[in-house]
């Protein structure tokens, strides 16, 4: 591959309203989309959490309005088993994949992956624009689900087979509500994987010059490998939808076994294999842990690297461990299937290279804690987050040690040692790395500085909050309480409720500190002080445009030429500790 | 902050630049030499080329998960699976595919003898072009023939898995046939286009594609020859 960037013939610079925030060919446009995007379905996933929460510990309290939008499923405010079932699978489709695949994926790294290579936009503009539209679409028809017939699907965001294909006798929802979740996911899919396609030509071919593949920062790293990985992983997801939605529109018989028996009908199909969809589904879903994952991790490297003034013990191996994480995530589809039937010995196979993912995630964490020893780390909202990150990455993966484990899961699959262990090492993470990026990006997008004493609330609330939630859990699930009942009434499972009481007192506590955060973004982007070309004094390129937010061709008409590796800090130079990559000056490495 | 930025390439550092890539095979402007008909410039070359292999990965991908899909469901232990005979046209289908194949290669080749100004007219590489576009057609009319075959035989999508994975297989083939066909009528447009000029990668990514859809049919008639 040449170091001599093609530029691609981008668009002009748009003149109408609808072109330029609409339907935008922008780059970074359609990342502000994305980001605005997952912050609607990141609140709404959040209220569904809150609801569930609340309902968990008092089954009998109405909540307000809810007797308005669902009547079915919550008549008189007063939450159904059936649809506690069905706001969590919209919780968890939400979150998954309009939020975590979409904030620290497509909207950070459509607005700053074409910078920090110097492109001037992305290479197939057009297609961007229909990713975002397709992914919007997708979203749409999700939240439709909500005011259709008797509400959205019950079976959860893994959409498990049989309950998910055999129509509305398998419960509320489970009609027209599930073949909405069917298409919306396949929707969703089509747009991820043009999304990927782009990311991956656009780093590939429209690198400026002097931008090798070992120059580009970490975080654009993070962005490519995570594209590869979302190409193989949606395009699997894709077919098994499709087979899902034929099983329940044209009666084929795909995940439905024969004779199965569900809602006092025998079903009128034979012979499908249940196991298929998860084969299917997990074969996607673990990669989409790290879809999540290694965009986070690059974001907070990068700005790590930033705060420390030096670079990581070695980013090369940071890199090295992202793609090692990529290659194993295909590996291990099957340590979510260990008590599904399978053979035990499957299990086994799938059980060592669970393992030996913990490799490269323990390699990464140590050169994290590596390098900011004794660094004299610049603390600010953005580099909090990313300690918070690495805290939650290691809280939440400690837990995966033992989940890897066959004979440990048998007791605690399906229990909340499980629901504590994803949402930390997944959720919460990722979301860290989503703040830590916002706090830091916020500047080049908006041209003003975020609130830093706000930021700095924001961020412990939400540290002790998220602790307070989610370790819990882990007790909880040790305790055997089992996951997705909606009230607690066995012997065994009611002295566990003070627990879930404190929960959801934490949970609304943090729910409502992230109005901290929000009221920041909207304050800070029409009130908050003009902020410096590069206030950060950061080396890679999106901090060398000519504006901020940069113009529509990134650069102002100029190609920047790239004469470092990206990481230029602790070095003298005429401006401080620090060479742009832009800047032929000294410390020019390799 | 010192930075350095260049002035943007002049159009003529850019030809020479895409002209001493290699890749472009002597005729990497579809004009030809010297001519007014056209100069076209094709900054966007190499990002289409990278993104026609990526887009056949995943096509790709998608196909071998619903192989694997095929051979768990045969293995579910339920005594369904059932032999079905393969209509004999996809065997002539099969044919005017691989001859549609052969028939782009022929328009590609024609096309550059017209670019590079050794052919006057366009009408021999249209004829080639037309070809393709007439043999892909063909090989789509054929699918339907097929599926009308097995449904004369009472065999619809949900009979049975087999012919579940007939419909499936071929139908998801064909969706994506049509969009080569849609590729090939937008080459065919650019070549006539005289505001909208045909660029080469256009040219070679559309035929790459299109070869793919050749070779993914034939491993699936492999696999529904072999498993159905």
């Amino acid at each position: 591959m040449s170091d001599m960037s093609v530029h691609a013939a981008v668009h002009g610079a748009p003149t109408s309203f609808i072109r330029k925030y609409v339907f935008s060919l922008d780059h970074k446009i359609i990342g502000l989309q994305y980001y605005a995007l997952a912050l609607v379905a990141v609140v709404t996933g959040m209220v569904l959490s809150w609801i569930m929460r609340v309902h968990l510990v008092w089954p009998n309290a109405p909540i307000p309005g809810l007797g308005a939008l669902a009547k079915v499923g919550a008549p008189g405010g007063v939450v159904t088993p059936e649809y506690y079932l069905q706001l969590m699978t919209m919780h968890g489709t939400l979150m998954v994949f309009f939020v975590l695949t979409n904030a620290p994926f497509a909207a950070f790294g459509n607005y700053f992956l074409p910078i920090q290579i110097g492109a001037e936009d992305m290479a197939f503009p057009r297609f961007n624009m229909m990713s975002f539209w397709t992914t919007f679409v997708a979203f749409c028809i999700l939240i439709s689900a909500f005011f259709v017939g008797d509400g959205p699907p019950l079976s959860g965001w893994t959409g498990y087979a049989p309950l998910s294909a055999v129509g509305k006798d398998a419960g509320p929802g489970q009609g027209i509500g599930q073949s909405l979740w069917g298409i919306s996911i396949f929707v969703f899919c089509i747009a991820s994987l043009l999304g990927s396609l782009n990311f991956i030509a656009t780093t590939l071919d429209l690198r400026t010059k002097g931008m090798t593949l070992s120059r580009m920062p970490i975080v654009t790293w993070a962005w490519f490998i995570t594209s590869c990985i979302a190409l193989l992983a949606f395009a699997v997801l894709m077919p098994a939808c499709l087979l899902l939605i034929l099983d329940r529109v044209t009666g084929t018989s795909f995940f439905i076994p024969a004779g199965l028996n569900v809602g006092d009908h025998i079903q009128p199909h034979q012979g499908g294999s249940p196991l298929l969809w998860q084969h299917l589904f997990w074969f996607f879903g673990h990669p989409e842990v790290y879809i999540a994952i290694l965009p986070a991790i690059g974001i907070v490297s990068h700005i790590l690297i930033c705060n420390m003034r030096k670079n990581m013990l070695s980013h090369r191996v940071l890199i090295y461990c992202m793609m090692a994480i990529g290659f194993l995530s295909y590996m291990v589809w099957g340590h979510h299937m260990f008590l599904s039937g399978m053979n035990p010995f499957s299990a086994l196979v799938f059980s060592f290279p669970t393992l030996m993912i913990t490799i490269p995630a323990t390699i990464m964490t140590l050169i994290w804690l590596g390098s900011l020893y004794g660094s004299n780390l610049r603390i600010n909202s953005a580099s909090l987050f990313c300690l918070g990150f690495i805290s939650m990455f290691v809280s939440g993966g400690v837990s995966g040690f033992f989940l890897a484990q066959p004979s440990i899961d048998i007791y605690l699959h399906a229990t909340y040692f499980v629901v504590g262990h994803f949402h930390m090492v997944m959720g919460v993470a990722a979301i860290m790395g989503v703040f830590a990026g916002t706090y830091f990006w916020f500047p080049k997008m908006t041209g003003r500085m975020m609130n830093e004493t706000l930021g700095r609330w924001h961020f412990f609330l939400t540290l002790i909050g998220t602790y307070a939630i989610f370790m819990p859990f882990h007790y909880l699930g040790l305790a055997g309480n089992v996951r997705r009942y909606s009230a607690f009434q066995d012997d065994f499972l009611v002295p566990l409720i003070p627990v879930h009481k404190f929960i959801t007192y934490a949970a609304l506590f943090t729910g409502a500190a992230q109005l901290i955060f929000i009221a920041n973004l909207v304050y800070s982007r029409f009130k908050g002080p003009q902020a410096s070309p590069n206030p950060w004094e950061c080396t890679s390129l999106e901090w060398s445009t000519p504006s901020s937010p940069p113009p529509f061709d990134n650069f102002g008409g100029q190609h920047p030429v790239v004469h470092h590796d990206p990481y230029q800090y602790g070095v003298k130079s005429s401006t401080g500790d620090y060479i742009m990559q832009t800047s032929p000056g000294p410390g020019a490495a390799s | 902050m010192a930075t350095i930025l260049h002035p943007p390439q002049t159009e003529v550092e850019r030809g020479r630049q895409l002209e001493n890539n290699g890749a472009g095979g002597g005729f990497r402007n579809l004009a030809p030499e010297g001519g007014n008909l056209r100069r076209v410039k094709d900054p966007s070359g190499e990002p289409t080329r990278t993104g026609i292999w990526v887009g056949m990965a995943a096509i790709a991908m998608s196909f071998a998960a619903l192989t694997s899909a095929l051979y768990v469901r045969e293995g579910s232990g339920y005594a369904d699976w059932t032999h079905i005979s393969l209509p004999p046209i996809l065997w002539f289908n099969t044919l005017s595919l691989v001859l549609s194949s052969i028939a782009l290669e022929r328009a590609r080749h024609r096309v550059a003898t017209f670019m590079r100004g050794q052919e006057g007219t366009r009408s021999v590489p249209m004829l080639w072009l037309n070809a393709t576009m007439l043999l892909g057609l063909v090989f789509v009319v054929g699918q339907y023939f097929a599926w009308l075959k097995l449904r004369s035989e009472g065999l619809y999508l949900p009979t049975n898995p087999n012919s579940s994975f007939f419909y499936v297989l071929t139908g998801v083939h064909v969706v994506h046939v049509l969009g080569g066909l849609g590729g090939l009528s937008r080459v065919m447009l650019k070549f006539r286009s005289a505001t909208n000029p045909l660029r080469r990668s256009t040219l070679d990514t559309t035929s790459y594609y299109w070869h793919f859809m050749g070779l993914l049919w034939v491993y699936l008639l492999f696999i529904l020859w072999l498993k159905l």
